[in-house]
């Protein structure tokens, strides 16, 4: 890698100032941070999620809407789904590192999860938002 | 290279083929494959979700399904490792602040997920139960 950059300037900060810190990965603790924040996050949204399927356990069609309409259930199950994806998504790329040696299946893995995590965010949200917006 | 000082026996990570199954290793392992089947298990969540924002029949499908003899048994699955994970990540917790290292308290740490994991899924279920009537 070039310390010059394309505008041709010397870069403001030293090479070594640059990568302190970053590791091989590039991102430094990152991951390992965010990990811990969204494991706390969902660790006290976790204690109303499970309030929440508790009451809804069994229930009909219209009283499950009714609930998962209420504004203040709404934004627990979105903060939920954007918690647990992103705590889940790292996860699992842990996984994958971990036991998946050839680097094409490697990759290949890491972007298949990319993806199923932000799937079930989405859909989760959007299911939240249409039931809570009335459609 | 001949000269190399002799090897010392450092501990390793946790490694099936090179450490003996220990309780502690096991708590980990099992917190990964608590964590892998909570990954998937989220499916079922948007599949309840959709379910109730799609239409009562597609709604009934579900409930069809979950309430179902092995629906239970892979809900009543699906608590389990929510609260082992969840309890398992407060351990976690507790040993980055390096606290409970000793080989007493890990041991006591490793045991009291299993024990509160099991005991709280048995408590909510119950009350789920109840509340259900």
């Amino acid at each position: 890698m070039s310390n010059t950059p394309s505008s041709g300037h010397a870069p403001m900060r030293t090479a070594l100032g640059r990568v302190r810190g970053l590791g091989s990965a590039r991102s430094g603790t990152d991951h390992f941070f965010k990990q811990r924040v969204t494991g706390l996050a969902n660790l006290v949204l976790m204690i109303a999620f499970i309030g929440i399927v508790i009451c809804l356990a069994g229930a009909s069609y219209a009283t499950t809407r009714a609930i998962l309409g209420n504004p203040f259930v709404a934004v627990i199950m979105l903060l939920t789904l954007l918690s647990v994806t992103t705590h889940m998504r790292i996860g699992m790329q842990v996984v994958i590192e971990d036991y998946v040696h050839s680097e094409a299946l490697k990759v290949l893995l890491i972007v298949a999860n990319t993806f199923f995590s932000i799937a079930i965010a989405l859909a989760g949200a959007f299911a939240v938002l249409k039931i809570s917006l009335g459609g | 290279m001949a000269d190399s000082p002799q090897r010392i026996d450092r501990p390793l990570s946790p490694h099936l083929q090179i450490y003996r199954p220990l309780f502690t290793m096991m708590m980990s392992i099992v917190h990964r494959i608590t964590g892998v089947g909570l990954y998937f298990g989220t499916a079922i969540l948007v599949w309840w979700l959709l379910a109730a924002a799609t239409s009562p029949s597609a709604f009934e499908s579900f409930r069809a399904v979950a309430g179902s003899p092995i629906g239970l048994i892979v809900l009543f699955g699906y608590t389990w490792a929510l609260l082992h994970h969840a309890l398992g990540g407060v351990r976690h917790f507790i040993w980055d602040f390096i606290h409970g290292f000793g080989p007493k308290e890990r041991i006591l740490l490793a045991k009291a997920t299993l024990a509160g994991s099991v005991a709280l899924t048995v408590i909510l279920w119950v009350v789920g139960l109840v509340v259900k009537g």
